[in-house]
């Protein structure tokens, strides 16, 4: 059991929240003072975005976070380096957040092997297939603790979520709409009838909402009908601001009841 | 079964596959399962070879080039993809696809464009069917090719410029593909090279195999063999390139040529000749051969020739390339710019700076006398005479 797995198998444990953010921005080395902020603001567990030079399933402003992130000089490589003392500063789950060819150029098994090295719980590489993963991935993500995690979105058919659903391991990644990040979620009768259709299946993985949580009242609603809610644009919204650091508690307290 | 086509899983040997969100997997499964069912309707065959007769004008000519013959020492033939409607092989696909769009029942057309040939064979089949078409392009492309954007605009298609990255050709790929998975329900993206997730490069080459397919009868008739000796085509993403070599796969005395863009030489840091600086990697949905940095950050390619300026190939190509079945060069700008000005001389015909790399490619190689060889001229120059006039000072 990994910490993403105690975090939700805790009794009591309801609107979960997780914020991502991306390496390297807005500074090179801020990625752990935010990680730390984050945590001791009362965030839940944590994305970590390794930056990618075509990010296509983001949209402005993680594309942007991105572009700064690699203008800045930051590589995976170098993000490992950092997390050496990941643990030593944070204490909740951590995910790394990525695309598969940065992975693939750093070799996969390196990488899975410095996740746990650095105390990384979780993997999230959006374009990485299912059958890739089943067939050549699995085990090595096993091997070293590593909860890899699946998307499932409003055209994702039944039968497939149940393939997702068995073969995860940490949560199921819901997202509001099909959309690239920061699209903000308009709550109406067909996302609540779709968030409720989830539930209904009452999957063995715990469910979680992302894309589109940008403020209290998108937070509560998603975690009306799962464990916990994801916020990233907003957030890295915030870095661009001066003084984010100082600005996160507020920020945190603002989104959680 | 060929070896050189794509299996089962949707790879060519290790190259291929479906790299995509989850977002792009209804989609992208829907077009897996549907494709070839589709492809093989009478009413879809029908309604495809009667556009390519009427609308886009083929069989395009086999031309034997008589000056251009007597330079190389060698039967020059041109294939001329070049006098098809709207200028390039471009149609072949869009054709195809917009035919596959209305029978999955889809409302509304995007695409990517490089040298805005794909762009406005995009909007001509969505005049043509009164679908709304919108076409992303770079932001530098839109400024180096602005005959093609006029017509694009012309034909009732919306223009969006991509400003990410290089703002050329594979950040107008990222812009459509974050529109798809923005429009999940309606809308079919008409990719315009054999790049993308599987089934696209496998779907692409089967509407470009006309080229191949056509060039066989052709040559039978004016030469008795219906094999030539050489395939020679350039290589943006290798639409026209695969469509050149298609029926040719399987033919071990046909040697075939894919020619890359050098852009200012292939050390010199500006370049798009992919084979020669790539590695393995994943972009745009498949694993190619991709030009990149030790990182995995893909590289901003360069070449003069917008529809050349992409930092990977399709991955068919990458398993021609490392099969040792094609043999892959690469010409720079000026190369390219000379051989477009000597075709106009010898033959009277401008071709597309694209189509300029494969005719450079003439210089060095060595015919015997009675060699057939074939050239895929895959476009015309109209678009790029500014690019011309300016680069020889007329
Ligand atoms: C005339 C012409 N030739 C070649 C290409 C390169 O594309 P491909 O390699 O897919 O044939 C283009 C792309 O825009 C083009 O316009």
């Amino acid at each position: 059991m990994n910490r993403i797995n105690s975090l939700f198998a805790a009794k009591g444990n309801k609107r979960i929240l997780s914020i991502y953010f991306t390496a390297g921005y807005p500074t090179l080395d801020s990625t752990l003072d935010i990680a730390e902020a984050l945590e001791q603001s009362g965030a839940d567990f944590l994305e970590i975005g390794f930056p990618y030079s075509d990010p296509v399933a983001d949209g402005p402003v993680i594309q942007h976070s991105s572009e700064v992130a690699l203008k800045n000089g930051m590589t995976l490589a170098l993000l490992f380096d950092q997390l050496k003392v990941l643990r030593q500063r944070v204490t909740i789950p951590v995910l790394l957040m990525g695309y598969v060819n940065p992975v693939l150029q750093y070799g996969i098994e390196r990488f899975c092997r410095d996740c746990r090295a650095a105390g990384v719980d979780g993997v999230i590489v959006p374009d990485l297939p299912m059958d890739e993963y089943e067939t050549h991935y699995r085990d090595i993500f096993q091997e070293n603790g590593l909860s890899n995690i699946f998307l499932v979105t409003p055209q994702t058919t039944e039968v497939r979520i149940r393939k997702i659903d068995q073969l995860s391991t940490g949560f199921i990644y819901l997202l509001s709409s099909s959309a690239t990040t920061g699209k903000n979620l308009t709550v109406s009768e067909s996302t609540d009838a779709y968030f409720a259709r989830i539930q209904r299946m009452e999957l063995t993985n715990p469910v979680v909402i992302g894309f589109g949580i940008s403020d209290r009242q998108a937070f509560v609603r998603a975690t009306d009908f799962a464990d916990g809610a994801i916020v990233g644009s907003a957030f890295v919204r915030l870095l661009g601001e001066v003084d984010y650091l100082e600005k996160i508690p507020e920020f945190i307290r603002q989104l959680k009841p | 079964m060929s070896k050189y086509q794509v299996n089962e899983k949707g790879y060519y040997g290790n190259f291929g596959g479906a790299y995509i969100p989850e977002m792009l997997y209804p989609n992208v499964e829907e077009l897996r399962q549907q494709y070839l069912t589709i492809m093989q309707r009478p009413d879809f065959r029908a309604e495809f070879n009667q556009l390519l007769k009427d609308y886009v004008g083929r069989p395009s000519p086999l031309y034997l080039a008589r000056r251009l013959s007597e330079r190389y020492k060698a039967n020059v033939f041109l294939k001329r993809e070049d006098l098809n409607h709207t200028g390039a092989h471009k149609i072949n696909n869009t054709i195809g696809q917009i035919l596959l769009a209305e029978r999955l029942g889809k409302k509304r057309i995007i695409a990517e464009t490089g040298a805005g040939q794909h762009g406005v064979a995009t909007a001509t089949v969505c005049a043509l069917k009164g679908l709304e078409c919108v076409v992303y392009m770079g932001a530098v492309d839109i400024e180096r090719q602005a005959p093609n954007v006029a017509r694009m605009k012309m034909m009732g298609a919306e223009v969006v410029a991509a400003n990410s990255g290089s703002k050329t050709l594979k950040d107008a790929t990222n812009e459509a593909l974050r529109d798809w998975i923005n429009n999940p329900v309606d809308t079919h993206y008409i990719i315009g090279s054999v790049v993308g997730p599987h089934p696209y490069p496998d779907m692409v080459a089967r509407f470009q195999s006309v080229i191949s397919e056509e060039t066989k009868r052709q040559l039978l008739e004016q030469t008795g063999r219906e094999n030539p000796d050489f395939a020679i085509a350039c290589v943006g993403g290798g639409s026209n390139a695969i469509g050149m070599f298609y029926h040719f796969l399987d033919e071990p005395t046909v040697r075939l040529v894919a020619v890359e863009a050098a852009g200012l030489g292939v050390e010199s840091g500006e370049s798009a000749a992919t084979t020669a600086l790539g590695r393995e990697g994943v972009l745009h949905g498949s694993r190619s051969i991709l030009m990149q940095t030790a990182d995995g950050q893909v590289v901003e390619p360069y070449s003069i020739s917008a529809g050349l300026d992409y930092p990977g190939i399709g991955p068919q190509h990458a398993w021609l390339y490392t099969s040792g079945r094609a043999q892959y060069s690469s010409i720079t700008d000026d190369e390219a710019m000379k051989a477009g000005l000597l075709l106009t001389r010898l033959e009277g015909i401008i071709p597309a700076i694209e189509s300029a790399h494969a005719l450079a490619q003439l210089e060095k190689m060595t015919f015997r006398k009675d060699d057939n060889v074939v050239v895929c001229l895959s476009g015309r120059g109209d678009k790029d005479l500014d690019n011309y006039m300016k680069y020889f000072g007329f």
